[in-house]
């Protein structure tokens, strides 16, 4: 069974190639026994040989090699060694024969001899003895039957001379002796024979050839077994590493194309070289060695073979050629290259995991870290601007110049640090989502007007502050004005602060639309989705003649706590985080802040948003924000007019600081503003702030509520009656505040702490009385718990945010609020601080009081600071 | 007048052991900077009211307990008025108290914290009433009332 397959296979190739070379191999078997050797091989039949052997190299190499006639030359001897040992116990036994036939001769001879000499002494007695002798068994033991022999005839001879020397007993001993010895010649006879025909049987039977045959085809045949499946190829090549020897389990070419030949010579493709070197350099080195070779052969495809090569040497020690032994591990390698990929891929996923892991880790390190410096900020403002407000107060007492200079100091000081916290604060409501922001009507004209009034205000230097605003910009725009306004005030303090002299321009004119219509959706383009409305970009340049910033710093500009030098803070003061709000907040608002810059000549910042354009119909009743305060005649004017110029008339008036000295440091229309604001009694606090620290560098003052202060100020001079009345009715020109609390411990000490702050409120218990009272009465500020009975504090401001997008309270009456019908229109369309009073501090009850509409919110329990600061940024 | 003295230096210790066993916490002390010549009992007023109403939500928490089916939102909602009032009058541990009642809220487990706050509550009743009337036989005695910082 075992060599089915081999024979079938290589029957063909190898039939023809066996009878010729056995002879040479016989010869080499018998080489120490010649002789024999020829006739005997003839019986021998090679049938199955799979191989493809050159057997005169084989010849050669048993000749040759160590190896091969060692193995050889063992069998031989073993076999040599067996028939030794038979030859010579048969040669043993032959001699002792021919010995003992020699002897029988010589007493022949002796006998014949004295029975001569005594012919008549015939007679003596010594037959019985050879009578013996005849019976005995000669073949056995050659040796003890000689001995016998020997003493027989010294007994004879004793027996001779005892006896009578008749010669009748001679001649009778004579006969019987010559009996005994043709009995003797007959058995030498046979025993000859025997010789001759065991020796015959010997070398017939055990002919080494045979032996050696049947050795080498049973272990052929095992090979065979073991081999057939075996994806092995087994080699010799020479020392020209020509092929002597292949086997291979998977023919593809014939003996004739490989048998003397390289791989080279054999086939083509990636890896025969290789291979090829490969077996030099171990023919070359004399050591052993392995190697994994990928072949890419058109012969058979892709495959990858292990390659053990070993060097075969002569008896003289030289290299005469390779054994190679190849195994294919195509599979094997593919799924170690696949197991290696795997694992590869594992690791950078691992790595990858990690790297997000300490991302993660990062990020929310930076959420916890921000959420503090939130938290701190608004920690650290309630305490500062308790100390900012007493040196306020503490300045309009009386003081001496020296103390003057100190307080002065000490107020630009605690301005900054407010300064920043609130730009802190700003920052992180951006980057936390919680800014929201609101979409109002605004007139573009007036805000430009605004802010460079108020940047006017608290100029110290001979610089001319011009608006330009282009005639197609529409009147009136929807936005987030206060966010705008803030940028712009930010833009044009920081272009004062750099600009020594010259001008600080506002450029404001229309542009066509930067990208297309579907991908600009601000937020409060969703806020609004009347798909009709139309959209215009307007761009704004905020341009100065100042230093200017170094190319190298843009980069970085509009980073946090960035500025453009090292020595910048120190010279120009300031927060740094002032662009970066203006970035976020114009990114929020669904446009772009960029800068233009030459050293030295001036830097302009740009930026560009998109806003809607409220329908024509509305526009015309509905008053916004800006709508001009005092002067009602100009309004015309106003609203056409794109040009504004504020310039300071001498600097010697502007560091007079006098409270009326300040208004003539402004000229132009709008001294008009500056005269109704000392006109007002309420007036005070705000002149007071400008005023009395006159050093403030103008940036701090950004953010401070200036105008809509001057604005309510003026609009409750200028409505007249109607609010004129809600004032009286309070004895106060105050703004009232109204507090929106459930709890009679929290309402008593609510209304002690306002008491202490000189502040009038009115208290309702829960969101409906809210309402109501927000309809009867004008208030300037109301706090609002969010937890109450009836309604909450959010749905509260919700109705109220909506009566003042609407104008009616529609909602409010769907909610199922009843509300008395006598209720005062209110002729400004102003908003509201509503303040939420939680009691759950930063946590995400804070973004759903600034989603439901409220503007900032005071931690319960409420603290007199927390409540003065509250008050004293809200309340104008 | 050694009575007096006495008398005050007792009622700083007590207002200190107050803070420092967390009875009371900086808003008491708001509380007592609130009042001056033109208010002179806002602490006591403002203190009544709470117990006042203290004893008030306690009833209506310990009658919703009481219920077959409790109203936890009912239930909530006074224990979130309780957290309001006295931590609006800083008293720490019956805020404290509230806020952990909360949690019991909404795995709906009360029975326990009902009683837990209705002893802290009375804690810093009689804690403040002793400190109250410590104040009242200062005034008698004709001295003032020590400020603490």
């Amino acid at each position: 069974m075992e060599d089915d397959n081999a024979e079938d296979m290589e029957v063909e190739v190898l039939s023809s190639m066996w009878p010729e070379d056995i002879d040479a191999a016989g010869k080499k078997f018998n080489l120490e026994k010649p002789g024999a050797d020829q006739d005997l091989l003839e019986d021998v039949t090679f049938i199955e040989e799979p191989t493809i052997v050159d057997f005169q190299r084989l010849l050669e190499l048993t000749n040759y090699s160590e190896k091969g006639s060692s193995q050889l030359s063992y069998l031989v001897k073993n076999w040599e060694w067996k028939q030794e040992n038979a030859v010579r116990l048969l040669r043993e036994e032959l001699e002792n024969l021919s010995k003992q036939q020699h002897e029988v001769e010589l007493k022949k001879l002796e006998i014949l001899e004295e029975h001569r000499f005594e012919d008549d002494s015939y007679g003596g007695d010594k037959r019985p003895i050879s009578i013996l002798d005849e019976v005995y068994e000669i073949i056995p033991d050659v040796p003890k039957r000689r001995n016998d022999v020997i003493y027989q005839d010294q007994r004879l001879e004793i027996d001779g001379e005892d006896d009578t020397d008749t010669v009748k007993y001679w001649k009778q001993r004579a006969l019987n002796l010559e009996k005994l010895l043709e009995l003797s010649v007959n058995r030498e006879q046979i025993l000859l024979e025997k010789l001759e025909e065991s020796i015959e049987k010997l070398e017939k039977q055990s002919s080494p050839v045979e032996e050696l045959s049947q050795i080498l085809k049973r272990a052929d045949n095992f090979l065979h077994f073991v081999l057939q499946n075996a994806p092995v190829v087994i080699g010799h090549q020479d020392k020209d590493l020509r092929y002597r020897f292949i086997y291979n389990h998977f023919p593809s070419l014939g003996e004739e194309d490989i048998i003397g030949k390289t791989d080279v010579e054999i086939f083509k493709g990636g890896g025969v070289k290789e291979s090829q070197d490969f077996k030099r350099e171990v023919l070359e080195k004399g050591i052993p060695g392995k190697r994994e070779i990928t072949f890419e052969t058109e012969l058979f495809g892709a495959k990858t073979f292990l390659i053990y090569v070993e060097p075969v040497f002569s008896k003289e020690g030289e290299t005469i050629g390779v054994n190679y032994m190849g195994m294919e591990i195509t599979d094997q390698v593919r799924r170690r290259e696949k197991m290696a990929k795997l694992r590869e891929e594992i690791a950078v996923q691992k790595a990858r995991e990690t790297e997000l892991n300490k991302t993660i880790h990062i990020t929310e390190e930076t959420m916890r870290a921000k959420q503090m410096l939130a938290t701190m900020s608004h920690e650290i403002r309630s305490p500062l601007s308790g100390v900012v407000s007493m040196a306020e107060i503490l300045s309009t007492t009386k003081l001496d110049k020296d103390q003057k200079q100190l307080l002065s100091v000490m107020l630009s000081s605690g301005d900054l640090v407010l300064q920043l916290i609130n730009d802190i604060l700003d920052l992180s409501k951006v980057e936390s989502g919680v800014m929201k922001l609101e979409a109002t009507k605004f007139r573009p004209r007036e805000v430009i007007k605004h802010v460079l009034q108020t940047a006017a205000a608290s100029l110290k230097k001979m610089l001319i502050l011009e608006g330009n605003v282009a005639d197609d910009v529409p009147i009136e725009v929807i936005g987030d004005v206060l966010r705008i306004r803030q940028i712009l005030t930010n833009l044009i303090s920081n272009a004062v602060k750099f600009t020594h002299e010259g001008k600080v321009k506002i450029n404001l004119y229309i542009i066509p639309d930067p990208c297309s219509e579907s991908q600009q959706k601000s937020e409060f383009d969703m806020e609004e989705s009347e798909s009709h409305e139309r959209v215009v970009w307007i761009r704004c340049d905020v341009e100065d003649s100042g230093i200017g910033i170094p190319e190298t710093a843009l980069p970085s500009l509009f980073k946090k706590y960035m500025q453009a030098g090292a020595d910048t803070a120190r010279k120009y003061g300031g927060t740094g985080l002032g662009l970066a709000i203006c970035k976020q907040l114009v990114e929020l608002m669904g446009g772009s802040l960029t800068v233009s810059s030459k050293e030295h000549c001036g830097s302009t910042f740009t930026f560009v948003l998109p806003h809607k354009i409220p329908h024509a119909c509305e526009s015309s009743d509905e008053t916004d924000d800006f709508k001009d305060m005092d002067d009602n005649t100009s309004t015309e004017d106003d609203e056409n007019c794109g040009f504004f110029q504020f310039k300071p008339r001498t600097l010697g008036s502007l560091f007079s600081s006098n409270g009326s000295g300040r208004a003539h440091g402004l000229t132009g229309t709008e001294l008009n503003f500056e005269k109704s604001n000392s006109e007002n009694n309420y007036s005070t606090k705000y002149d007071s702030f400008d005023h009395d620290h006159p050093f403030h560098d103008p940036c701090i003052q950004k953010n401070r509520p200036l105008n809509p202060d001057a604005q309510r100020i003026h609009s409750n001079g200028n409505s007249g009656g109607i609010s004129g009345n809600v004032h009286e009715k309070t004895k106060s020109l105050r703004p009232k505040i109204l507090l929106v609390e459930d709890h009679v411990v929290n309402v008593m000490v609510a209304k002690r702490m306002m008491r202490q702050l000189n502040q009038d409120m009115d208290v309702v218990n829960n969101g409906v009385e809210a309402v109501r009272a927000f309809q009867r009465c004008d208030y300037g500020l109301i706090l609002m718990d969010v937890c109450m009975p009836v309604m909450d504090g959010l749905q509260a401001t919700r109705l109220i945010r909506s009566y003042e997008k609407t104008g009616n309270w529609d909602e409010a009456r769907l909610a199922g609020v009843e509300l008395s019908g006598d209720h005062i229109p209110k002729e400004q369309r102003r908003r509201i601080p509503i303040i939420a009073m939680t009691a759950n501090a930063m946590s995400e009850n804070a973004e759903e009081c600034f989603a439901n509409g409220m503007d900032s919110f005071i931690t319960k329990p409420v603290t007199l600071q927390n409540l003065k600061q509250c008050l004293e940024q809200y309340l104008p | 007048m050694a009575s007096v003295t006495q008398l005050q230096r007792q009622f700083i210790e007590y207002t200190t052991s107050l803070y420092n066993e967390g009875y009371l916490d900086d808003q008491f002390t708001q509380l007592q900077k609130l009042q001056d010549e033109s208010n002179p009992d806002f602490v006591v007023e403002v203190v009544s009211l709470f117990f006042e109403d203290s004893e008030k939500l306690l009833n209506n928490l310990a009658t919703a307990l009481q219920q077959k089916t409790v109203d936890y939102k009912q239930v909530d909602s006074h224990v979130h008025q309780f957290k309001g009032s006295s931590s609006s009058i800083g008293a720490q541990r019956v805020t404290n108290m509230c806020v952990h009642f909360r949690n019991f809220c909404e795995e709906k487990n009360l029975e326990g914290c009902l009683q837990q706050a209705k002893h802290e509550y009375i804690l810093v009743r009689n804690k403040l009433e002793a400190l109250f009337r410590l104040e009242q036989q200062i005034l008698q005695a004709g001295g003032s009332i020590p400020m603490m910082e």
